[in-house]
């Protein structure tokens, strides 16, 4: 144990959803001192991935899915601050200051900050004519832009730009998504899903242009246009870029905190300083099941698994993350899910789930399953995904054929 | 049976038509229930929708005695409905379970 034996004052800083599942996750853990979580949003914690999906399609005006209710708040008296932005962190002292002035005192400290959407380096982009997705407000900000024949130009073919290709083409408005890269989901995705999924955009109308750079950004009367490399003009009503996120680690960096890309944290998930942890997408982990690769996820799965353990580490557990990697996206009537890290393997096995659905199992070089790729329906899909991601977990290295014959069952492999 | 319930038993699919530990859909007046075999092959019913984000939950995993939504984990214990985590906090309703003849029913109220 390091720092306070019996902590008293636990501080989150950040209330996204690796941040609000560690704050449950002390009071489940049965801490009963003070737990903190400082949010800079004035909204208490809530889910982001609706924000790319059902907030931008519902007809109705879309309310944030919160996390937590002020009910269950009190009940499990946890202070949420809203509003209330960290300036620094001040080790020595153990305290945080705020924008205010106030400063608040920890004794174990969770960084959640989460992540930014990268912003467009491009001649002629400006805050005010491209647009980008990260936060509730900015989720109503693009909503009020998908009009039926308004046109669209998307920048960025990776999941947050698919799906806000999906959902402007489900509000009927008109679609351009801009790649730079030569296919779509170049960074986490085999090919072959990535096609399905490319195809799928083509059939609801979108204009994809892939392996194609922009020049610049120029103003069009009260339209934009978007000059790209191969010399067209995309004249549209609106832009929006998904070119990525980065991590949130200014406190951090400036706390003297170790930074690998993102806030390195060790398997515990803490990072230099003892009473320091991190979770979520602000943070670099090592994974035992890929050799301690370190890996930085954005995943909402993952921030809620980081969540747990944070909490666990912040009472002076020991144990090691290991969840398996797991991520989904939807678009259309499609869902993509991923288990494990797909570019760890050597050679892919396929499953054909019927319907169009497809599960690519990945192999490394010594046979063991290390990820699995899938599209199609979610029903058709989600639950042997869940099998595989158990499998992966188990490092079990399964005989080909009955990964392929869909008359195995993958449950019957998991006694194996 | 409880008659001041006064359940009404619906005949809802073979008996053997859902393998032990699993679960299958059943869609009744515009209801959708989950129905379970258990791995000590008992048989249980639940509402089909996840409270977290109205998924059918049948299209899930059962292991043991509990069910896991398909689109985001949340799991839930079949017997008794209880929500056993983030994301879910909202309990599955549930519904009796009876076996005759080799068929399935299940008691509405």
């Amino acid at each position: 144990m390091t720092g306070a034996a019996q902590p008293e004052s636990m501080i989150v800083i950040g209330a996204g959803e690796a941040g609000a599942r560690a704050a449950m996750a002390l009071r489940e853990s049965g801490f009963a001192g003070r737990v903190t979580i400082l949010g800079d949003e004035a909204h208490r914690p809530y889910e982001r991935p609706p924000l790319s999906k059902a907030a931008l399609t519902d007809a109705a005006e879309p309310q944030a899915a919160f996390i937590l209710t002020p009910d269950r708040l009190d009940e499990h008296g946890i202070t949420h601050l809203g509003g209330r932005a960290v300036t620094a962190i001040d080790r020595a002292a153990h305290e945080v200051h705020l924008a205010d002035g106030e400063r608040l005192r920890y004794d174990r400290l969770l960084i959640a900050t989460g992540a930014r959407a990268r912003k467009l380096a491009l001649p002629g982009a400006t805050p005010e004519n491209v647009l980008y997705l990260r936060t509730f407000e900015e989720a109503r900000a693009l909503r009020s832009r998908l009009a039926p024949g308004a046109h669209i130009a998307i920048i960025g073919g990776g999941f947050i730009g698919l799906e806000l290709a999906a959902a402007a083409r489900a509000r009927d408005a008109d679609v351009t998504l801009i790649e730079l890269a030569p296919r779509l989901l170049a960074r986490a995705v085999p090919a072959a899903i990535a096609a399905i999924i490319a195809a799928r955009h083509e059939a609801a109308g979108v204009r994809l242009r892939l392996g194609t750079g922009i020049e610049r950004i120029e103003a069009e009367g009260e339209r934009h246009a978007i000059l790209l490399s191969t010399g067209e003009r995309i004249v549209c009503d609106g832009i929006i870029a998904g070119i990525g996120a980065v991590a949130e680690t200014g406190l951090a960096e400036r706390a003297g905190l170790a930074i690998d890309n993102g806030i390195a944290v060790d398997g515990r998930l803490a990072t230099n300083d003892p009473d320091i942890f991190a979770a979520g997408d602000c943070c670099s982990f090592p994974h035992p099941l890929y050799g301690d690769r370190r890996l930085r996820l954005e995943a909402w799965r993952n921030a809620q698994d980081h969540g747990n353990a944070a909490a666990k580490s912040m009472l002076g557990g020991s144990d090691a993350y290991q969840a398996v990697p797991w991520f989904w996206s939807d678009q259309y009537d499609l869902t993509l899910q991923i288990a494990g890290l797909a570019d760890e393997g050597r050679e892919t096995v396929t499953r054909d789930l019927g319907d169009g659905a497809r599960l690519d199992f990945h192999l490394a070089g010594d046979g063991r399953l290390v990820a699995a790729s899938a599209v199609g329906p979610n029903g058709r899909i989600a639950r042997d995904v869940r099998l595989a991601e158990m499998l992966i977990g188990k490092r079990v290295t399964p005989d080909r054929a009955s990964l392929v014959d869909v008359s195995v069952k993958l449950k019957g492999l998991l006694a194996g | 049976m409880n008659t001041t319930t006064a359940a009404r038993w619906i005949e809802a699919c073979e008996a053997d038509a859902i393998d032990e530990e699993d679960v299958m859909r059943f869609d009744h007046d515009g209801h959708t229930y989950a129905i379970y075999r258990s791995p000590d092959d008992e048989y249980f019913a639940t509402d089909g929708l996840c409270t977290h984000e109205q998924i059918h939950l049948a299209d899930g995993l059962v292991m043991d005695h509990i069910i896991e939504c398909p689109k985001h984990n949340g799991r839930f214990d079949y017997r008794t409905g209880q929500a056993k985590g983030a994301p879910v906090c909202v309990n599955l309703k549930t519904y009796p379970v009876k076996l005759d003849g080799g068929k399935v029913f299940l008691g509405l109220a």
